[in-house]
């Protein structure tokens, strides 16, 4: 019965989705009231997905074994929050739940074009909703979770123990999702640029804005799946450039590319074509990951059951590619902007070099993750890129973007002497030197270590002191208002900085300074770690409605006495074969404890126990939770007022043209103008 | 004028500069690609590739013979064969095996083979998974299909 009402449900929202996309793309470019009606399709699109998603969760938490889907994950012996998660946590239901979200950003991005982007917005809403097609096509046909079991089954296996072995698990997936599949909604508006030709000031905030905010939950979502990863497999590492973590990556960073030459538009008039091409990227490395971590070429936590939907994946990713393609050759030509840069030394020269680097790290992770593939296809020869080629291209470029970050914001817009260049970058190198040296006092040797430390120090100094400025102009009180009314989206920019410093600061840090044993311990043995000893206590057991679990007491001492005592388990779920680990960690500022059960036998006589000594992994939560505190500032005041108001607030204009809604920006440049 | 065709040689020497910084990217890339691949092979294959397979980072596939299992709890060295059901190759490692670890389970080990013939191996994975079962029987054994289980979720990870 549920099954066959979702699956009309999903029909209903391919029609509405097919006709509206065609009607966005024909006659509502020429019609108010054509593009009233595909303004109404959209909102019934978003509101059939959700609709579908609401009845697969009232299924799974009736245990309606009938509908295929529950069948396959769900199970009685689940905890609640576990089913209410199911329905991310295997292919069918995450295709489904992709559609909510896809739904909601449709919504959402109808709903703020309401009154703007006239002639673009047929263009957008049109190009949503053909996306829309494709992945209610994949609901109603490859991966459809509605189809009806004749002879349901009593219980179902639950979902993978992986995936219920942390209540992490509630938020990666959501959170990647939002990234992934928001990223629609700038390529629609990026493909509406080109259509029309124009990008101008206000399509390219709603550009900008439609990049944050699924740029901000990518990133959270990356982190996220490296904390779970660090938390749950217990290899004591969070990163290990694997495909699924990289699909994450890719679009990632073609997307950060996009919001920083974005800017350069704003200001300089140019580089709107390349811009464009950023963002359509972007859309098409999303579709990639997907296809490579849904489709089953990689086997991971991800990849679940073979699936069918690979050839219709590849299907899409294909039509977006040439759609893309030929969208750019027929049209960038008008998307030529007026400007120039005047000067290389300048702050927007800075942002080419930002783009350069990205796009370089791009293209690594992209050969690295695609090539063995290729070679799957080409030779029928199994290989894979190993870490090494990741670290030995990666790790470079990653610093010099940690350099860029502090020496980008150092320069002044516009034309600069070389007086004034090195006066602006100069200084910041004590901020380098301090945190060299602090490094250096800390034991730090490892000579990538040592650069890092120095350009980390160098662009928080320079972060640091960028979001001061305003303090700095006399009144505290007015300037500190400003800085969180007009300025915030300046003030956001460098939050994000800051949190994203502190995140490479610490992966540098943690990645060379690890400490790890490997031991088996009797009860009552004991194990050096670094300065820590670590013994061995003996076992505990717990029963939960779905897992026995093994937990082992492990006592942590530093110079005989006591600092802590964890319990690492190892957990049977009667659903699976193979027995699950759950390493335990404890986080300081400092560093991580880290320890994981390798083995232990029945009665916890022997323990096999992997340690480490993670240092500063923390900082890499708390750097993530900066950066959403920065993406938040950055994106509200895009939002309604700022921007006009900004515009109003703003001193008489500075002596280049530079029409900057961003007031702190302008009130530097006016100052060093004065100077 | 003269402007005009100065930003034009400009924009020609940009676009020089960097396409040999492209190429010279490319070509590093490619170059590092090619020092880091790591090779899936069972055992046959292995032996099949003879000298070359010496120091390059392979994935081996296999079954854990039985009764070739050696473990020193104090040293945590372990000793064990893999089969492919017609070559068998020694593998040696320092660590604590993981939990579902013993005999006739299918693994992956990854490292490199020494010039005295044992592998070397520096990260040990169970074959894992639920739609893959280690095969009894040796002659279905499609170790190809067995490194493909173990792959993502590796719980295995000595630092360097």
């Amino acid at each position: 019965m549920i099954g066959l009402l979702g699956r009309w449900m999903v029909l209903a929202a391919l029609a509405t989705a097919a006709s509206g996309a065609v009607l966005g793309l024909t006659a509502a470019r020429r019609s108010a009231g054509a593009l009233q009606w595909t303004r109404r399709l959209a909102y019934a699109f978003a509101l059939l997905m959700a609709g579908a998603n609401l009845l697969m969760e009232y299924a799974l938490l009736t245990h309606d074994f009938s509908v295929g889907y529950v069948a396959q994950v769900g199970s009685r012996a689940s905890p609640t929050w576990v089913t209410i998660v199911s329905l991310w946590s295997s292919l069918e239901g995450s295709i489904l739940f992709w559609g909510l979200i896809l739904g909601a950003y449709v919504a959402g991005a109808t709903f703020w074009m309401r009154r703007k982007h006239l002639e673009a917005q047929p263009w957008i809403l049109g190009v949503m909703l053909a996306c829309g097609v494709f992945f209610a096509f994949l609901i109603a046909g490859p991966a459809n979770p509605f189809h009806t079991l004749a002879n349901p089954p009593m219980d179902g296996p639950g979902p993978n123990a992986l995936l219920q072995n942390h209540i992490l698990m509630v938020a990666h997936p959501p959170m990647l999702y939002l990234g992934y599949v928001g990223m629609t909604v700038p390529f629609a508006v990026a493909a509406a640029a080109l259509f029309t030709g124009r990008l101008g000031a206000d399509l390219l905030r709603t550009l900008r804005l439609s990049l944050l905010v699924p740029w901000a939950f990518l990133s959270i979502g990356i982190v996220l799946g490296g904390w779970w990863a660090y938390e749950v497999l217990g290899w004591g590492g969070y990163w290990a450039w694997d495909p699924v973590e990289n699909a994450s990556l890719l679009p990632w960073l073609t997307a950060t590319a996009a919001i920083h030459s974005a800017m350069v538009v704003e200001r300089r008039k140019i580089l709107s074509g390349w811009t464009t091409t950023l963002v359509l990227a972007t859309f098409l490395l999303t579709i990639l990951g997907t296809f490579m971590t849904r489709s089953g070429v990689f086997n991971s936590v991800h990849s679940f059951t073979q699936s069918d939907i690979g050839p219709t994946f590849l299907a899409f990713l294909g039509m977006a590619l040439l759609f893309s393609v030929f969208l750019l050759a027929a049209r960038i030509g008008h998307l030529e902007g007026q400007g120039r840069i005047e000067d290389p030394k300048s702050r927007e020269s800075t942002f080419l070099l930002n783009n350069l680097l990205f796009v370089m790290i791009t293209f690594t992770v992209l050969l690295g993750t695609v090539f063995p593939l290729i070679v799957e296809a080409v030779q029928h020869r199994q290989i894979s890129v190993g870490e090494p080629y990741f670290n030995r291209m990666a790790v470079p470029l990653g610093v010099a973007v940690l350099f860029l970050m502090g020496v980008g914001p150092a320069l002044p817009w516009g034309k600069v002497s070389w007086r004034k260049l090195w006066a602006a970058v100069l200084p910041p190198a004590a901020g380098g030197l301090l945190l060299l040296s602090i490094g250096v006092a800390l034991g730090a040797r490892a000579p990538s270590l040592l650069v890092t430390l120095f350009c980390g120090g160098y662009t928080l100094w320079v972060t640091v002191d960028a979001m001061i400025l305003p303090l700095r102009r006399g009144d505290l009180g007015r300037s500190l208002a400003v800085m969180f009314t007009a300025g915030r989206r300046r003030l956001g920019g460098y939050v994000i900085h800051l949190g994203v410093a502190a995140i490479l600061i610490a992966v540098a840090v943690s990645s060379v300074g690890k400490v790890t044993t490997e031991a088996t311990l009797r009860r009552g043995g004991a194990a050096a770690l670094g300065p820590y000893t670590l013994v061995y206590q003996g076992s505990s057991t717990a029963t939960d409605p779905h897992r026995t679990s093994t937990i082992a007491h492990v006592d942590v001492l530093k110079d005989g006495t006591k600092v802590a005592s964890l319990s690492p388990r190892m957990n049977h779920y009667f659903t699976m074969r193979e027995p699950v680990g759950t390493p335990a960690v404890l986080s300081t500022l400092k560093e991580d404890l880290y320890l994981s059960v390798m083995s232990i036998d029945q009665g916890g006589e022997v323990l096999g126990l992997r340690a480490f000594i993670n240092p500063m992994v923390i900082w890499i939560w708390i750097g993530t939770a900066v950066l959403a505190l920065g993406a938040l500032l950055s994106i509200v005041p895009a939002g309604r007022h700022a921007a006009a108001t900004s515009r109003r607030k703003e001193p008489a204009p500075a002596p280049p043209p530079a029409p900057a809604p961003e007031a702190g920006l302008a009130v530097r440049s006016s100052e060093e103008g004065t100077a | 004028m003269s402007a005009t065709r100065n930003s034009k040689r400009m924009k020609a020497f940009a676009v020089v500069a960097l396409a040999i910084a492209g190429g010279a990217f490319a070509f590093i890339a490619l170059g590092g690609l090619g020092e880091s691949l790591v090779y899936y092979w069972d055992a046959s294959e292995m032996k099949a590739a003879g000298d070359k397979a010496i120091g390059a980072t392979i994935r081996l596939g296999g079954q854990v013979v039985p009764g070739s299992i050696r473990f020193d709890e104090g040293t945590s060295n372990l000793a064990f064969q893999v089969t492919d059901g017609k070559e068998k190759v020694d593998v040696r490692s320092v660590g604590v095996p993981p939990q579902m670890f013993r005999e006739n389970i299918g693994v992956i080990v990854e490292g490199t083979l020494t010039k005295a013939g044992h592998f070397e191996s520096h990260r040990l994975m169970v074959s894992h998974g639920n739609e893959y079962q280690a095969p009894h029987d040796l002659e279905d054994l499609d170790t190809h299909q067995l490194m493909k289980t173990a792959d993502g979720v590796s719980p295995e990870e000595v630092a360097r």
